[in-house]
């Protein structure tokens, strides 16, 4: 390739995209949070979060989220480069507050669930996931 | 994590509240006294239950040499703690005399001397004596096989792991728990284990399309042993699919699952549990931080990191025993169960050294039953050992078999760099010994044997090394696999234990040249058991035997090119 000044540009702005990545996704994560709680301070308390520490598949991670007070839990994949995962409502007269489902993780990250309760405040849970290329075990 | 001092303390303590402890007496009896099968099943029968563990014995149905690791490093709370204590220190901690029997079996110094002097360990003939001897003194005595049972060696692959099937269910376990198993292929473990006349325990093993436990491998069983009702839980390896090939097995789901460990005590207990026992293959460190954080087990046989430990470590009011491998021991755990609780133990870690304990005749017969159509494979010598090389595997960087598996790859691949996986298992070779098939088998059978080569960039190799070392080495014990660290060959790098994962590896170069590794340039790489699917290659024993065959006599160059700083 014949470095010209417009590929340098673009070399360059994709390099700064690339090395942009982790900051740009962790306010993607802050701003989220920030929107679903209103600014609201978030503390920890009535909320489960179940995730493998170690994905079997990255590609499809089982996570479960469960609290008895939340009327609606939200799900981030903090390292994703679009951490919103999915947002859940419990009515007043849902029996369980519970649910569970398979995310994508595009490498090891935090997974966080924040739940709005009942009495309006929130909460936060987090979970370490790693996803590793595998190898040998003993 | 409690230091020896602490834990006599609070076994002391445990003592003078249960009134009765078994500490103390393994060392004396073993180490300082002559060696004779009475001597080394001598047990004073105590309480109203027993328990006999055994596990990771990879498929060795004969007696081998295994030597113990001289490198195993703990990290974060367990630095320094046990199984991360070797050599020397280990000796000093458990009060065992250099040049001991105790000290032959449980540490590597001195270790091709003292093996000329004690002879071969293990043998599944061997193995049925000490049990066959434990239960004439407790004839209803739980037998309990931790997993990692049918594999490991030539007449196993041949056989698909059929032959230690046969030869186990002739020692009638009571319970098993699982691994290395499920790389026959999850058709094959269903066939087994439909069959099985015991127990296949499992509470972490689960249904992968609906996570939700399996019919296969229910969570625990209970019996009734000495007017005592006794839970068995079973926790297979968690790290199954990442850390073997999960195309084999792709219907299967695992993970450490310690919330429903609890579940599963809590509902044991609720049903009338006086003895919660947990047949384990987390791996030590793992079975640690479980019982730390997991209320109602009793004792934990922990299985996977293939320790050896002359006394249980004690985490609350867990006690965890650790059997060590390759039919190398026998653990008898006698318990006072009184009034629903657990009020005392005795303890003893029983090596099998083959030449002091006879062996059954029954057995040997079916053992010799399951090899005799392999006799003349089995048999064939391919080389020796030279008069200063001993080869062995166990240790957290290369030992000498993984540095001539590495050497196999790189001459009969034509490889700039070669890599071997860090397993625990594969039995070891005393200088001037011959190497045969068998042997060369011990330490590469595998359902998943292909010896690629392919071509990585510097920058993937320090991926590759950075990713394995964090299962080795990450500080909370959940994360860890229970491998050792993955075998380079033609490869130099410095590993600083303490830092966090990316950050580990440096000063990779490569050994030929002297060169550093560059980032960017691609290299030749030879090694065997990916994980992947469709991986082609040679198989390693092929490759191994004819790099074998070329030397003759093998004598490896020290292996200086791994530096380990932060231990």
């Amino acid at each position: 390739m014949e470095l010209t000044r417009r590929n340098a540009i673009l070399l360059g702005a994709s390099a700064v995209l690339a090395s942009g990545l982790p900051a740009l996704a962790s306010t993607v994560t802050d701003d989220a949070i920030a929107t679903f709680t209103g600014g609201a301070a978030v503390g920890e308390g009535d909320l489960k979060l179940t995730a493998p520490e170690i994905a079997e598949n990255g590609n499809t991670v089982p996570i479960e989220v469960a609290s008895s007070t939340a009327v609606e839990i939200m799900v981030l994949a903090t390292g994703n480069p679009t951490p919103s995962v999915a947002t859940f409502k419990f009515g007043s007269m849902a029996a369980t507050r519970n649910a569970s489902t398979r995310i994508r993780l595009a490498g090891t990250q935090d997974v966080v669930a924040i739940a709005k309760l009942e009495d309006g405040s929130f909460v936060q849970a987090s979970s370490a996931v790693k996803v590793t290329i595998g190898g040998c075990g003993g | 994590m409690i230091s020896r001092r602490d834990f006599l303390q609070t076994s002391m303590a445990a003592a003078a509240l249960y009134g009765s402890s078994g500490f103390g007496n393994w060392a004396r009896v073993a180490a300082q006294q002559a060696l004779t099968q009475d001597k080394l099943l001598e047990f004073d029968t105590y309480g109203n239950v027993s328990l006999i563990h055994v596990t990771d014995i990879h498929a060795q149905l004969k007696p081998i040499y295994f030597r113990e690791p001289s490198v195993n490093i703990g990290v974060g709370g367990n630095k320094g703690a046990v199984p991360h204590v070797t050599g020397s220190d280990f000796r000093k901690l458990y009060g065992i005399d250099d040049g001991s029997p105790s000290a032959y079996a449980l540490s590597h110094s001195d270790f091709s001397s003292l093996a000329q002097a004690y002879g071969r360990v293990g043998g599944l003939d061997r193995v049925a004596t000490v049990i066959n001897s434990i239960r004439a003194a407790r004839p209803d005595a739980l037998l309990l096989d931790g997993g990692d049972t049918w594999h490991g060696s030539y007449t196993c692959y041949q056989t698909e792991g059929q032959d230690m099937v046969n030869v186990m269910n002739a020692l009638k376990p009571d319970a098993m728990t699982f691994h290395w198993e499920f790389t026959l292929g999850s058709e094959r473990v269903n066939e087994i284990v439909e069959g099985l006349p015991f127990a296949a325990l499992g509470q972490n093993i689960f249904d992968a399309e609906w996570d939700e436990p399996t019919e296969l491998f229910p969570p625990y069983k209970f019996f009734e042993r000495g007017g005592v009702k006794i839970a068995v839980i079973g926790q297979a390896f968690p790290y199954m699919p990442i850390a073997n090939p999960g195309w084999m097995f792709p219907e299967y789901s695992f993970g450490i699952r310690d919330e429903r460990m609890q579940e599963m005590v809590d509902e044991v207990r609720a049903n009338g549990a006086e003895l919660v026992v947990c047949l384990s293959h987390n791996g030590f460190d793992v079975d640690k931080q479980m019982a730390g954080k997991v209320t109602g087990i009793d004792v934990i046989l922990s299985g996977h990191t293939h320790d050896a430990l002359p006394e249980p470590v004690l985490v609350g009011d867990t006690i965890i025993v650790a059997s060590g491998s390759n039919g190398k021991f026998v653990s008898r755990v006698d318990l006072d169960v009184r009034d629903g609780r657990m009020m005392g133990f005795r303890h003893k870690l029983i090596p099998i050294f083959s030449d002091v304990i006879a062996p059954d005749a029954e057995v040997s017969k079916l053992i010799d039953e399951q090899r005799a159509p392999y006799t003349s494979a089995l048999s064939e010598v391919i080389g020796r050992t030279g008069d200063e090389q001993t080869l062995y595997r166990r240790g957290n960087f290369n030992g000498t078999w993984d540095d001539l598996i590495c050497d196999a790859l790189i001459s009969e691949r034509e490889a700039d760099i070669a890599m071997s996986p860090g397993v625990r298992w594969g039995p070891s070779i005393l200088p001037g010994q011959d190497i045969t098939r068998e042997d060369i088998w011990n330490v590469t059978s595998m359902s998943y044997g292909e010896a690629y080569r392919t071509e990585m960039t510097g920058e993937f190799l320090h991926v590759v090394l950075e990713d394995v070392a964090d299962n080795l080495f990450n500080p909370d014990p959940y994360y860890q696999q229970g491998g050792d660290m993955v075998r380079v060959g033609g490869l130099g790098y410095r590993i600083d234990v303490t830092k966090p994962q990316g950050d580990r590896i440096t000063e990779m170069t490569l050994v030929k040249t002297g060169e550093k590794i560059d980032p960017s340039k691609t290299y030749q790489v030879a090694g065997w058991a990916s994980v992947n699917e469709g991986t082609e290659g040679p198989k390693i024993w092929d490759v191994v035997e004819a790099h074998i065959a070329k030397q003759g006599t093998i004598s490896l160059d020290p292996n200086n090119s791994v530096k380990v700083v932060g231990a």
